[in-house]
């Protein structure tokens, strides 16, 4: 069954038509990269999946978006509670001006969990899916800006982890990064897809080439193919996209 | 050919720089006349029982200690009105509302209300806190009175405040579940905080200095105790300034004390700038950024 789906989604910012009529699903537990030249409307795609266009003035918004087959658009939809179970992950490293515990904490603290023990376990549980527990267990109390951009980063998906959501959105999530760290994002992506979906924006080819089973090319706004990635790569069906890819424009 | 152009550059460039810095220099110059005017002659008048005595002889003599007690009392409780409603409403403007028709009507009202002339917000106080309210002349009205002109500052400092904190910790926010509220009250007003006491320390320099606004709201001439309750009248520095410089029983004799009443209120202002920016740095410490 597919994870996400959109039908004929079209979404405007006022007169601009920033996306058009895209359609295209995600399986579960696999890694989508959305990839396209700068403006072509990926990071806006991606925002439609937790919602966070809505934070905009003046968007409008049609056609469907599915999670789990559902709607999520739908008017008895609480933003609130989609958002626990698709968490995101930005381009900038962006961790609270608080301690390292407090960050990953926090998901669980504005959705009432304050049982010290439980956010113990569920903090402990996370910083290690996201290979940073070794790096901080002896200073959880310290602040998270006294970490490094990559640590930054990964306390930042050990946050989006900790509220246990199905789907993780990541806005090119290492683009900030050195090239170690960066590296150890990717490996990171890689065994969190054994519990999650994935959809990652990047504007690094080879990277989409790495992390993900199944790429989607967009262009001006449209969804110009989609596909696995091998096949994108290898062998795409579209003279843009095999023009992107090989670097002849974006 | 050129190098008279080079020349020429450099030369204008000089004198705009001479230019400029002769101005700041100036601006810098005047502040301190004004500091040395005010402590030379001042600084006679200061004394223990100048800052802790009442006013006697037709106030040639004695202290003024009520009217810091006023002034105190005025700066505090109009801050206890503007400060919690300005952050409240700035948090309206700038978190709840929408860009659009309302946001701009907002915005210009508050514009408009810190350029009117602080006589207007006394006439007002009187027409609406102490004869429609019925408060009297009493500090409450005063304070009522001194915090609608504090408003537009409060909540202006506070809007750039919350402005100057970046999106993407809003977005992490709402991002992890976070309803707006708890968005804002946990994370974006922790990270303006340093920036919204400025606000605070604006707005007390503003209104401990304001004499129109309590002329016909609060002030008294003169009183022989200190104010009871709220709704009793209190004397304040700038007032008490004006009085014994223009129409006491003796003016020529109340000159030091009116230098030293100047330079108590110069320096309250001074304090209370001092400790806010104390607490802007300890909370500007707590929240650090890279």
């Amino acid at each position: 069954m597919n994870k996400l789906e959109s039908i004929d989604l079209n979404l405007y910012y006022s007169d601009f038509h920033a996306l058009k009529n895209v359609s295209m699903a995600v399986k579960a537990n696999t890694v989508a990269a959305l990839i396209g030249p700068s403006g072509c409307g990926k990071s806006t795609y991606l925002r439609t999946f937790n919602r966070m266009n809505d934070l905009i003035d003046n968007v409008k918004i049609d056609g469907g978006v599915l999670l789990d087959g559902k709607d999520i658009y739908d008017k008895a939809v609480v933003t609130d509670e989609l958002r626990k179970q698709v968490g995101m992950v930005f381009q900038k490293p962006n961790p609270f001006p608080k301690s390292i515990y407090e960050n990953v904490a926090y998901g669980l603290r504005v959705n009432g969990i304050n049982n010290k023990k439980i956010l113990d376990e569920s903090v402990e549980k996370s910083l290690q899916q996201s290979a940073l527990w070794d790096e901080v267990k002896d200073k959880l109390k310290k602040s998270a800006f006294e970490l490094s951009g990559g640590q930054q980063q990964r306390l930042c998906i050990a946050r989006a982890l900790a509220i246990e959501p199905t789907v993780i959105l990541m806005d090119e999530p290492a683009s900030a990064l050195d090239p170690i760290s960066t590296s150890k994002i990717e490996e990171l992506i890689y065994e969190l897809k054994k519990k999650y979906t994935i959809v990652i924006v990047t504007h690094n080819m080879q990277q989409a080439g790495r992390v993900s089973d199944y790429t989607a090319f967009f262009y001006m706004g449209s969804l110009i193919e989609y596909g696995e990635t091998k096949e994108i790569f290898t062998n795409p069906k579209n003279q843009q996209t095999q023009n992107y890819i090989t670097g002849r424009f974006g | 050919m050129s190098s008279t152009i080079a020349s020429r550059k450099r030369r204008n460039e000089q004198i705009a720089f001479w230019l400029f810095r002769l101005l700041s220099f100036g601006v810098v110059a005047i502040l301190f006349y004004i500091l040395y005017f005010l402590v030379s002659n001042g600084i006679k008048a200061i004394s223990w029982e100048f800052i802790t005595q009442m006013p006697e002889d037709g106030m040639t003599k004695g202290g003024i200690y009520p009217a810091i007690i006023g002034t105190l009392y005025l700066v505090a409780g109009s801050m206890i009105f503007a400060f919690p409603i300005g952050v409240a409403s700035a948090i309206y403007i700038n978190e709840y509302t929408k860009d659009g028709v309302l946001k701009k009507i907002i915005k210009q009202m508050t514009n408009n209300l810190a350029g009117i002339p602080s006589i207007i917000f006394g006439l007002f106080g009187m027409a609406l806190f102490v004869n429609q309210l019925k408060f009297g002349d009493s500090i409450l009205a005063g304070s009522l009175t001194l915090g609608l002109l504090a408003l537009p500052v409060v909540i202006r400092t506070t809007e750039e405040a919350l402005k100057a904190v970046p999106d993407t910790f809003r977005q992490a926010s709402l991002g992890l579940g976070a309803s707006k509220w708890q968005t804002t009250s946990k994370v974006v007003i922790p990270i303006a905080f340093p920036n919204i006491i400025t606000g605070l320390i604006l707005s007390i320099g503003r209104v401990s200095g304001e004499t129109a606004p309590i002329l016909f709201t609060v002030a008294a001439y003169f009183l022989p105790k200190l104010p009871q309750s709220i709704f009793d009248q209190v004397m304040a520095l700038p007032y008490h300034l004006y009085v014994i410089t223009t129409s006491g029983t003796n003016v020529a004799e109340s000159r030091p004390m009116a230098y030293g009443t100047a330079l108590v209120l110069i320096v309250i202002v001074l304090i209370a700038n001092l400790l806010a920016n104390a607490l802007r740095k300890y909370f500007g410490k707590k929240v650090k950024m890279n």
